[in-house]
This record gives structure tokens, sequence and C-alpha cells, in this order.
């Protein structure tokens, strides 16, 4: 068995930590789609947590409760159109706020993606990285304001001297493989995804691309 | 050579292939151009090809030989190839490769760039993967930026010193200056992130929680403001202000007002207001009353503050939201010991849970419906519980049925109630239940002596109806063996009384015997019920015939006994009658746990303390422990101190002699000594589970050895070969202590060769008593399935006179036998 939980302090007592072990995005045909992990450990052992998680996250129902009692761990969960977003907490970790803190970065990469979908995350896993890090910082929030997440990611951007871009998801040779629950927007809010699907054409123009 | 191909077209060329082998071979080109441009040094396009290989990497693909590149990329001046080296870094590399080393001075100088967001990319990464030597080498630089007025940095570097106490406890100290004004910042971020800060450090030493609960009123300040504080669209969730921040202090509340009667008096009002204050349609608003109801729970808050909490759980429970009422059960379970009368007022919208089709929800539901058992309420618990053992999921019956057990022996209003609810969990559950509740079972049967009539006529019954369900199968062989005369006889008071003849009665365990679905054990357990009637029954010659039928089964445990039984019909027929005689009442144990079965082991296994010492425990010389083996448990009790009176002296010796020269030992404990052959029980009336025959022949050869003698700690070794699987060896560990103190806080641990697997049960005692006026045991299985000759190195702990020992030792002299 994989040892998760291994911060201890240094006389022994284990020491009750509220963080987030890891975090992991995977897509409803189980593909993982981003993982983020806060403990130290091995290739091997990642790869055995993911397969079991994702199964069972897959093989739970729509109508279930977001939380799992995994090992010593507690996994929360929340879909969000064809994308998992799965995150592992500490047994006396509040969930309720883990659901928030999932929802604040799927609103961030809503908001930078502009109506972020999966594609959006595939091909541009690194900027959904880079949210993320500025997100979260060894498993705790680091900013609660979406503005400030947004304003250091986008300033980070330009000083990236544009060598970086986004890719538009609706190029079409993206399309041509995408599935369609790919192509799926994520639900953060109605008003908003309406308005930004109206913005759509302007926001993708493919000639704002600049990738590697 | 060409440019390589860019990131985004690699990634959409990789989505076209169709099946997992294209995908491979695709790959692997593409890997192999990585790799022959990084040979080449290409500083151009390595940035590009990180960031290629992190894709792949993502595909469960190797991607550990760009590993060096991510820190060739860090190294660079340029911005975008460091933030691809850094993500690449966090991806690649851990604290477990000695490369991550080489990052540290690049890093360093990171933290001191002119540029902050170089500055964030440097902090994030130490944040992340830092190991203790680096979190060492670069606390200085964190807590430099704890202290800069850019609040951009300061709350990174607030995380990081998070991260830095996390691997080195003791750099904590350097922290503490910095700490001084960070709760009198402005922006959320530095706030939320000092909260961390602080709750890390007042967790971590006792110290630094009294230094720290100064700062309540602070706290409590903050969060009225936030409270309080009309709508601000930066932090605004819902129409909750910043609702990261309120949870993240109320959780450093609770713990410096836990135990404090003064912090706890200080955030007494504002726990109050925000559990009235919240609003709660939204899971945001929930997650703020849940971390309160934690906090009120943890601190020594007033008790109205309490019920409100509790009440606060309760609309939980009703909740539509199944997250909202999955957290609700899961902390009325916390609060259950301390408010128990409270919780005890939700317990129907509680048991209804129990109906919900999440597993989650079911499991929580089920634990808190068990906790809420009492005197009072257990009938009507039980229906409920029972009715879902009926229902649930295989994988609640175990727990579901082990927390009937445990809360009928704990509660149960009376004898007959007791018998029937175990009855039905195994009629219901049968298959799932532990091994040890059958000889429970039968124990709590024999102890309820106006309540064998009406027990072996139900078992009977439910017998007829099903003979799947093997415990319960068993239990019933067992007390129709037992009490067969009383169901014979038609005495039962409780219940109308059936009408049986002995030949059904027979038929009926015939039946078991040669059912397919008995098992070994179920018809060892029916061959001796119809050897026990024998005496209750008249049709003995029947039961002879049965008995020598068995003679010849290829069943080795099932021939052993059937062939005793003959020789018990044929030459000792005198004794018969006394030796199948019903079973005395036993003393009750406490409930049977791994250590309770060392312990018996322990104690049926003389050899050691007998040596020395007289055993403050005579060994019972008759076949006391024999008879309970009958009951088919190990674990069953250990010790009677009850003799039974009508027991021949002489019957031990001469069974002994019956079974020849075979030099049998009864019990379950190894059995070494020769200087014990009294109280070695013959193995005629022995149980079905102890070993068979030939084992125990191959186990009594084994002599025993002594691992360790040194500074009055001695310890012994004996070994017996279990079954039924003989390359386990199982050796019992004695630790004397010959010295005038006694040892606590002993621990024995043992190590051996990778071909052999090892398992240690649990001590019999953590303390070795002085003088040699005791023995700490411990059972230690090694499987050895190459038979190669056992080592073993052994680690001993202990306090003696005030003092840490600690000892290693190779044992290499196991005897041949332990192992061949």
């Amino acid at each position: 068995m994989v040892e998760v939980r291994l911060l201890i302090s240094s006389d022994g007592n284990t020491v009750q930590l509220f963080m987030m072990q890891f975090m992991l995005l995977f897509s409803r045909q189980g593909k993982l789609r981003l993982q983020k992990w806060y403990v130290p450990l091995s290739d091997k052992e990642k790869k055995k947590i993911t397969r079991e998680l994702v199964q069972t996250v897959l093989a739970r129902k729509p109508k279930m409760c977001s939380f799992l009692e995994w090992r010593d761990l507690k996994i929360v969960y929340k879909r969000y159109a064809s994308l998992y977003f799965c995150c592992a907490i500490e047994d006396q970790d509040n969930e309720l706020i883990t659901l928030e803190i999932i929802h604040r970065y799927v609103e961030l990469l809503d908001k930078y993606f502009g109506s972020v979908c999966e594609l959006d995350i595939i091909f541009n896993f690194e900027k959904a990285y880079f949210i993320l890090d500025e997100f979260l910082l060894g498993g705790e929030a680091q900013e609660t304001s979406k503005k400030n997440v947004l304003k250091a990611i986008e300033q980070a951007d330009l000083l990236q001297e544009g060598i970086l871009g986004k890719t538009p998801h609706n190029m079409s040779p993206a399309l041509v493989t995408a599935t369609p629950s790919e192509y799926k927007w994520f639900q953060v809010g109605v008003e908003r995804r309406k308005l930004k699907r109206q913005q759509l054409p302007e926001l993708y123009c493919p000639n704002e691309v600049r990738t590697f | 050579m060409p440019a390589p191909i860019r990131l985004r077209e690699l990634i959409r060329t990789i989505r076209t292939a169709r099946t997992q082998a294209e995908e491979r071979e695709m790959i692997q080109k593409e890997c192999a151009a990585i790799r022959s441009s990084f040979r080449e040094e290409d500083n151009t396009y390595r940035c590009r090809n990180v960031a290629k290989l992190l894709y792949m990497h993502m595909l469960g693909y190797p991607a550990h030989f760009g590993q060096l590149e991510c820190l060739k990329l860090i190294a660079s001046q340029k911005f975008t190839d460091k933030r691809i080296g850094y993500l690449g870094a966090m991806l690649l590399l851990d604290e477990r490769q000695d490369v991550h080393l080489l990052m540290t001075n690049c890093i360093k100088n990171d933290l001191n760039h002119s540029t902050q967001y170089v500055q964030g990319l440097a902090l994030c990464t130490l944040g992340c993967m830092g190991s203790s030597e680096m979190c060492r080498d670069l606390a200085g630089e964190v807590e430099k930026l704890l202290k800069t007025s850019n609040s951009y940095l300061r709350k990174k570097a607030a995380l990081c010193a998070v991260h830095v106490i996390r691997k080195v406890p003791e750099l904590m100290e350097m922290f503490l200056p910095a700490t001084k004004n960070l709760l009198s910042e402005k922006n959320h971020g530095v706030l939320h992130t000092s909260v961390v800060l602080l709750t890390e450090m007042c967790e971590r030493s006792p110290d630094m929680l009294a230094h720290f609960r100064k700062l309540v009123p602070q706290l409590v300040r903050i969060l009225k403001n936030l409270i309080m504080s009309g709508y601000s669209p930066e932090h605004d969730v819902s129409g909750i202000s910043d609702p990261f921040l309120q949870v993240r202090i109320l959780r450093l509340l609770r713990i410096l007002g836990k135990n404090d009667d003064d912090s706890s008096e200080a955030m007494n009002d504002i726990l109050a207001q925000v559990a009235t204050n919240t609003e709660t349609s939204k899971n945001v608003g929930n997650a703020i009353l849940y971390e309160t109801v934690l906090t009120i729970m943890d601190i020594k808050s007033e008790s109205g503050l309490r019920v409100l909490a509790i009440n606060i759980l309760g609309r939980f429970l009703l909740n539509n939201d199944k997250n909202i009422r999955y957290v609700a059960l899961t902390s009325l379970l916390k609060t259950v010991q301390t408010d128990h009368n409270a919780v005890q007022r939700h317990r129907s919208t509680i048991v209804d849970c129990l109906k919900d089709l999440d597993v989650s929800i079911k499991r929580r539901a089920m634990e808190l419906s068990f906790a809420l058992v009492n005197g009072n309420n257990i009938r009507g618990m039980m229906k409920e519980l029972l009715y879902f053992l009926d229902s649930c999921d295989p994988e609640f019956k175990a727990d579901c049925a082990s927390g009937v057990f445990l809360a009928a022996e704990k509660y149960a209003p009376s004898k007959r109630w007791h018998i029937d609810t175990i009855m039905r969990v195994l009629t219901t559950a049968g298959s799932y239940v532990r091994d040890d509740s059958v000889p429970n079972l039968i124990q709590l049967i024999t102890n309820s002596v106006e309540m064998h009539a009406y027990t072996v006529q139900r078992l009977y019954k439910a017998l007829l109806d099903d003979i799947s369900q093997q415990p319960l199968v068993q239990v019933a062989s067992w007390c129709i063996g037992e009490y067969g005369d009383l169901l014979v006889s038609g005495q039962c008071e409780e219940e109308e009384p059936i009408q049986v003849t002995e030949d059904e009665v027979l038929d009926v365990l015939e039946g078991l015997l040669v059912s397919n679905l008995s098992t070994p054990v179920t018809r060892g357990y029916s061959l001796t019920a119809i050897m026990k009637l024998s005496t209750r029954f008249s049709s003995v010659n029947r039961i002879k015939k049965v008995v020598s039928i068995y003679g010849s089964s290829i069943d080795v445990e099932l021939q052993q006994r059937a062939v005793e039984y003959n020789a018990l019909f044929k030459k000792y027929d005198h004794m018969r009658p006394a030796l199948l005689e019903r079973m005395p009442i036993m003393e009750k144990t406490a409930s049977n746990g791994p250590t309770e079965i060392v312990q018996t082991n322990g104690e049926t296994e003389p050899s050691t303390v007998e040596a020395k010492h007289p055993p403050p425990v005579t060994q019972p010389t008759n076949q006391a422990n024999d008879l309970l083996d009958l009951l088919g448990g190990n674990d069953v009790v250990p010790v009677i101190q009850t003799t039974i009176p009508t027991k021949p002296a002489s019957a031990g010796g001469e069974l002994l002699d019956l079974l020849g020269d075979l030099s049998l030992s009864g019990g379950p404990a190894p059995a070494p000594a020769p200087s014990v052959p009294t109280s070695q029980p013959p193995f005629l009336l022995d149980g079905l589970t102890s070993q068979p025959l030939f084992n125990d022949i191959a186990a009594a050869g084994i002599p025993s050895m002594t691992a360790y003698n040194k500074n009055g700690l001695k310890i012994d070794f004996t070994f017996e070969r279990a079954n039924p699987n003989p390359n386990i060896a199982v050796i019992t560990i004695h630790a004397t202590n010959s010295t005038e103190a006694e040892m606590t806080d002993f621990v024995f641990q043992a190590a051996v060769p990778k071909t052999f697997q090892l398992q240690l049960l649990s001590p019999s005692s953590n303390v070795v008593p002085a003088l040699n006026q005791g023995t700490v045991t411990q059972v230690i299985r090694v499987l050895n399935p190459q038979k190669q000759q056992l080592r073993m190195r052994i680690k001993l702990t202990y306090t003696h006179k005030g003092s840490a020992v600690q000892d290693l030792a190779e044992v290499n002299n196991f005897p041949p036998q332990s192992w061949q």
C-alpha cells in the first residue's frame, strides 16, 4: 500500500494537517488531463493512485455525493461537463470549502480561456498549471481574489514575450479530433456563458495563435 | 536539422492516433527526436521540447530524461524558459532524486531576482517540492520575502514558510519575528496565507500556541469585519465575503480556543454571530457553518452555543444536498461522544439516512446509528439495523454484523432477545460475519441455561430452511449435539414444541456431512455433534456406523476425528458418557481481539513460565482446555478456574495411552516441552480448529531456543508449523526479565531476508515484569516458501530504570526443523 501521509513532525507524532495532497483532472473516458502532487511520491505510486481513483470516481453515479473515503484520505470531486476535478484532502479537512476551491479554479480557467472546455485544457495544459500555481501553493490557497490571480497570470504571460500563446479550440485541426464532450463548456455561470459564446469568434481569432 | 514540431501540433497529431500502439509509435518517434535535440545542447528549442515531454508524461510515458533539461531551463535568463523549466521540475522531479538539489542555487538566485514573477516561480516551486535540505538552505530567503511590502511575494512566502516548517520543524522559530505584523495586512491573500502559517505553527508547538493566543481578539475583529462589511465584489462568493478566509480564521480560532477558557470566552459571541448570520442557501455558506460547528464543538464553548451547533447539523441532515448530509453525519459522529443526548434527538433522521442510495452516506449513517444505540432504544434501533443488514451492499455486511454483535452484547434487554438477534444476523448475513462469532455465540448459548431448549429448537428449524450459511450451520450442529435430547423430548417453554424423532435429527446432521455446501470445518462440527448424540440418543448403532464410515474419509481432519471416536466406541466405551457430557458454563471474557488470541496462545503455553516460577494460575489438569476446544475456537476462553469433578483424573493419561505413542499435544500453542505432559490435554476431544494430527507430530519435535540473552533480558523462541500451510512457521517469543526493575515500553521488532515474509502479531504486553515474574509473548508468523534457512534480525527497544535501551541482534541458530 502506498503511504500517502508522509508529513510527520520530527517527534514522530502525526500532526493534524489540513492540506490538499494532490489534485487530478481527468476526463469521463478516464484520460488524465492535469495532475498536481503536493506530497512526494514516486511515479509508480502516482500512476497507481491515479488509476485507482479514476476508476472509483468514474464508477460513481451522478446523484451521489461528492465525497469519497479512500484509504486514509478524503476525495472531493466534482464534474464539470466532461471533466472531473478531484482533490485529495486530509480526513479532518473541510470538504465543503474544498468544493469551493475546485469551483474557484474552474472559474479562473473559465475567465482565462473564456468559456473553458476540455479542449482548452488539453491544448493549453501548461496554462492550466500556471493558473493553478498562481491560485494554490503547496496545497493551500494563496489568493482569495479572482481578479488578483488573473492579473498575475496575464502579466506573466506578457513577460513571456508572446512566445507562448493560447490556442483556440475552434481551430479546425483540433476540432477534427475533438469529441463532442471535450467541446462542451463547463457550466460555471449560465449568464456569463451565454455572453461568452457570443464573443467567441472574436476571442478565438486564429491569427492570435503563437505556439511553441 | 529542421525545427522540431510545435507543442500544439504534436498534441494534435497524437490525438489522431486511433490505437494505443499507433500513439506509442508516434511518441517514441518524437521522443527520439527530442533526445537527439537534447544531446546537441540545442538552446533554442529546449523549452518547446520540454513542454512536449510534459504532455507525453501526462499521457503516462516516461520523461525522466528531461529532468536535467528542466534545470537548464531554470538557469536560463528567459522568462519563458524559466516558466516551463520550473513547471517541468515540479512535474518530473521530486525530493527522492538527488538531482533536485542542483536546483537549489538557481532557486536561491531567482528568489532574489528583480522581477516578482520570477521570484514567484521560485517560491512556488520551493513550496511545492522543496526537500528538507533545500528548505534549510533557502529558509533565510523565504523569511526575508515574508517581510517585504509586496503582497504578491508576501503571500507566497507565507505558504513557503508553511512548507519549510512542515519539512524542518525546528526552523519554525526563525519565522516568529516576521509573523508580528502579518495580521494587520489588508490584502486578503496575505491575510489568508498568514492565517495558514499561524495555524501550522500553533499545531506544531505548544509554545507557539500559547504565544499566539493573544491574537484571538484580532482574529475575532477580522472575522467580524468580514461578516459585517457590505458587498465587496473582489472577495464575494454567492453573497458571502471571502469564505476561504472565514474558514481559515475559524479553524485557527478552534486551535487557539481548545482547552483554554479565556480564548474560548473571547470567541463565543462571534461564533454565535457567524452561526446565526450566515446565509445557507448555497454550498459556500454551509462550508462556513460547518467549520463554525466544528470550532464550537472543539473549544470550551457555552452550552447554548453547543446546542445551536448540533441543531445546525440537524438542519444539515434534512438538506437536499447530499454533500451537506454527508458532512452532517461525519460531524455528528465526532460529537456523539460528548453531546450524546443532543445527537440522540436526531436519531430518526439519521436512521433514515441508512436508506440513502449513496454508499458514503450510508456508511456514515451506519456508524452513527451504532454509536446511538443504548439500553433504551436497543430494540427499535436493532430492528432498523437488522433491516439494513438484510438489504445493504455486501461491503457493509461484515461491519454491520459485528456492530450488531457488539451492541447486542452491551445492551441486550434479555438473553432470549440476544440469542434471537445473533441468530437473525447469522441467517441474513452468515457468510459475512467474522470467524469469532461462532465461538462467541456458542459461549452465549451455553451460558444461558434456561434457553437451551428454545435455542436448539430454533436452530434446528433454521437448519431445515437453509444449510448454506456456514457459521449458522456450525452453531446449529454444535447445539444439536449438545442439546439433542432437549430437542427430541420437545420441552420448549418459550415456543410451541416441535415433534422430531432421533432419526430425523441424525438425518439432518448426516445431510450436512455429505452436502456440497458444507466446509470441512462444518463437517467436523457435524461429526462431533453426531458423536455427542451417542450418549443422548438411543440409536447408538446408527451413530457407530456413521462414525466408522468417516474413518476412511479423504479429509484428514475428519478421518482423524472419526478414527478417534471409533476408538472411543470400542476400547473406551466406559468413559464415553463422561467424556461427552454437556459443556460446563463458561466464564465470560472480554471480546476477542487479535491480542486476546495471542494471549491465549501464551497462556496455554506454559513452558517458559513454569520452568522458572510457579505460574500464578495453575494449569487445569483435566480436559477443561480441550473441552473448550470443542467449542471450536482457540479464542474462546483461555482459562477455566473451575474444575469439573465428574472427569476422572486418570482420563487424560488413559486417553494419551489410547493414542499410543503419537505424543500428541492439544491446545493451539506450540508444544516443545516434554516437561509438561500432564497439562497437555489429549488430542482426542480436541476442537475442530486445532491442528490436524500430522502437523502436530512435526511441531512437537521442534526444540525451543534462546534468541537473545543480554542485560537481564532473555528472549526465547518456541516453534510451531501452522496448518494448513506448512510453509508458515509460527514462532512465539517469550521475553523475560531477570533484573530487579521492570522494562517498560518494550517493543520487539524483527526483520527477515526478502525471500521470507514476516508478520508480527501484537504482543501480550509492553511491560516485562522484573525478577522473571512474568513473560511477554508475541507471535511471529514467517512465510518461508522456499524452505530456506531461517535468519532473522531483531531489534529490541525498552525503557529500563528510566533510560531507553535499544539493541540489535542477529538470530541464526534456528533449529532446522523450524524451516525444513
